[in-house]
């Protein structure tokens, strides 16, 4: 089992003519996703790799049963794709677009909260099901696939250390899930730590977070108050100067609030393992996991 | 994107929300026809800086003749001012703004922000002017009136309204606050703002509403859509080594250790910094070279980093997944070519492509410290940086 995406999944590639989406739809492929259309307005009727290429997302969730989008478009047409596939009815849109203004990002989360589509991201590198499906564009090879552990973070590379760390202690994934280092994204740690407490095959959870906001804080409340699986929780940002965005657009302290010391403080009080080194994450996961 | 105080006075004139009158001034000489132009003292002089708390800083000065607003004008512009949010090293003035004095009845606070929990675009208010919100007590106070708004929906009249009534104002003021506040929060839509703050709003003593002070924050990502605003970015007020690597699309923040740093991803450059922090050393910077670097980039950034003179240990943290080890290892070397490396680089490299990326690595002139270990290069660093090495750990700051 896993969550979001499996062998079900037929994806439809938002944005596919892109030189990013291109490159990233053929090791999807690789990695043995079924890829099942693409859409670039415009540039419909065509083909690329074998995969049907449409005008609009209604006409490719027709033709091909599409029910999983993952979203290459630039930040000026990011939102339009998003509403577009959950209009049409996709399940799980994926969006990998970094820059999204976010008053408009702000918008469409109000409005997904009225439709039954789940939203993956913005800004992040989408979700893999190891060994069955990849969404994303993590480096598939330094997963392990069977379980029994679910990842779930803000970050992207920290995500492929982490989970690398997972692999070399012999520690397989069950799904990992990159949600985004923008400040709105769709879908949050507490969606993802309860698909991961239903999931009968994950039996621990890493959740990796970072400076900025409050949804680490938000998340070890659920843990303590909802969930009876262990979870491992690591935040970076230590060092970060107060004020200053580091890199991702969520990632800022404002006001002495979003601290990575008052995320940790928070977590441990709730139960959550929290692993400070991330150089020891790997064998701190395997005590934590033992049993 | 911060802009001052008189550009945001700027873009509220255009949206019909009243200013005192007044003008920015570049040297004394333009202050005093600025305070001629005003022509009734007291006038109000305003440092104009890229950081809050000026008043205590020494930065907000009252000038009763036009002889004193050039002495005072005079002795602000060209020195540094020292407050809460600019750093022990201050900012330095260069230029003020010179406005009308107020008879003022009533101080208040005004502020919009996007509220990450709800999604929604927070407006805060109090009956206290000048009170400093980023403190959490007085942020988690009852004093604060917060009303969260629906993006999609917009703000409506009656927000405005029950605003203005918990604020306590008298009839002959709310009407103009409520027109006020719709027009403020139009600005914030219509230009991608992530704050509008006015702290204080006052009513003066002739009852018209009045934005004294203003500030202003752009969302650096939908400034593609707001050119005339990108105008008023201020390059001086930044660090010249984070334009540098602003204009090659690196994320770069200047920090006051001795180990620089270079990684891909923002995350795990923010925990490669805590790494560092950890083996008892201090970053000298935050660098995130990204995912779809080019050769290019990361030799710029390598660059960057050897340009900073406190730096005296480089450490480069890569986890090859979109971005592969051949490419920064061609990156790294060419920017090593260019320039005299004479401090010691630990380079700790994995993921895709890495055997090539070695060899790139092992056959160059430049020999890097290599590991694909990230244990065995903290324990480096640690070496070099930490307590007790040569540099003599995160204490020695320079």
């Amino acid at each position: 089992m896993s969550i979001f995406v499996d062998k079900n999944t037929r994806l439809l590639v938002q944005g596919i003519t892109g030189k990013e989406g291109r490159f990233h739809t053929r090791q999807c492929i690789a990695y043995g996703t079924n890829v099942v259309a693409g859409v670039t307005p415009g540039k419909g009727r065509g083909k690329i790799d074998d995969i049907p290429v449409f005008n609009t997302v209604g006409e490719a969730v027709d033709k091909t049963g599409a029910n999983c989008s993952i979203v290459f478009a630039p930040p000026q047409y990011a939102t339009d794709a998003i509403v577009e596939a959950a209009d049409n009815g996709i399940e799980i849109i994926v969006a990998i677009t970094e820059g999204i203004p976010v008053q408009d990002m702000m918008k469409v989360k109000n409005y997904l909260g009225n439709v039954r589509s789940r939203l993956v991201g913005p800004n992040c590198p989408g979700i893999i099901t190891p060994g069955l499906c990849k969404v994303g564009i993590m480096p598939g090879f330094i997963h392990k696939p069977g379980g029994p552990i679910g990842v779930v973070s803000r970050s992207g590379t920290l995500t492929y250390e982490v989970v690398n760390q997972l692999t070399l202690q012999g520690i397989g994934q069950t799904t990992c899930i990159g949600i985004g280092g923008d400040p709105i994204i769709g879908t949050s740690f507490i969606d993802c730590l309860d698909a991961f407490e239903r999931d009968p095959d994950t039996k621990g959870i890493v959740m990796v977070g970072e400076i900025g906001g409050s949804a680490e804080e938000e998340a070890a409340e659920f843990v303590s108050k909802n969930m009876k699986k262990k979870v491992v929780g690591f935040i970076a940002g230590l060092t970060a100067p107060p004020g200053r965005r580091m890199g991702h657009a969520g990632a800022i302290v404002s006001g002495g609030n979003g601290t990575a010391q008052e995320k940790i403080a928070v977590m441990k009080e709730n139960g959550v393992h929290v692993c400070e080194d991330l150089c020891t994450l790997g064998e701190f996961c395997a005590e934590v996991f033992e049993d | 994107m911060r802009i001052h105080e008189y550009q945001a006075k700027e873009l509220f004139r255009r949206y019909n929300i009243h200013i005192p009158y007044g003008g920015i001034a570049f040297d004394p000489d333009e202050a005093r026809s600025i305070a001629r132009r005003i022509g009734s003292f007291p006038v109000v002089i305003k440092a104009q800086i890229h950081a809050g708390g000026r008043g205590k800083g020494g930065g907000v000065k009252l000038a009763e003749s036009t002889d004193e607003v050039y002495s005072l004008t005079h002795g602000i512009i060209g020195t540094k001012i020292i407050t809460s949010q600019t750093g022990p090293e201050g900012k330095l003035v260069r230029k003020v703004l010179v406005e009308e004095n107020l008879e003022i009845d009533k101080e208040l606070y005004l502020g919009i922000i996007i509220d990450r929990k709800t999604s929604k675009i927070l407006i805060m208010a109090s009956e206290e002017g000048g009170i400093d919100i980023e403190d959490e007590t007085v942020a988690m106070s009852e004093k604060i009136i917060r009303l969260y708004i629906d993006p999609n929906m917009g703000i409506q009249p009656f927000h405005c309204r029950e605003i203005a009534f918990d604020l306590k104002l008298t009839s002959s003021v709310w009407k103009q606050f409520v027109l006020m506040l719709q027009n403020l929060y139009r600005l914030f839509a219509d230009y991608d703002c992530s704050l509008v703050e006015i702290n204080p709003l006052v009513v003066t003593a002739k009852q018209s509403i009045i934005a004294l002070d203003a500030k202003i924050e752009i969302d650096d990502n939908a400034l593609f859509r707001h050119r005339g605003i990108i105008e008023y970015r201020d390059i001086e007020e930044e660090d010249p080594l984070e334009v540098e690597a602003s204009r090659f699309n690196l994320s770069y923040i200047k920090m006051d250790g001795n180990v620089g740093n270079m990684v891909n991803g923002a995350g795990l450059a923010m925990a490669t910094m805590d790494i560092i922090k950890l083996a008892g050393a201090a970053p000298a910077n935050f660098l995130d070279v990204g995912g779809g670097t080019t050769i290019e980039m990361v030799e710029k950034g390598f660059g960057i980093i050897l340009s900073d003179k406190d730096v005296k240990l480089v450490f480069i943290n890569i986890f090859g997944g979109i971005l592969r080890c051949d490419v920064l290892a061609k990156g790294v070397v060419q920017a090593a070519e260019k320039t005299d490396v004479n401090i010691p680089v630990v380079i700790r490299m994995n993921g895709t492509n890495i055997e090539e990326g070695r060899r790139i690595l092992f056959e160059s002139s430049f020999k890097p410290i290599y590991t694909a270990d990230l244990k065995d290069a903290a324990q480096k660093i640690s070496e070099f940086a930490g307590p007790g090495s040569m540099l003599g750990g995160e204490r020695h700051k320079v």
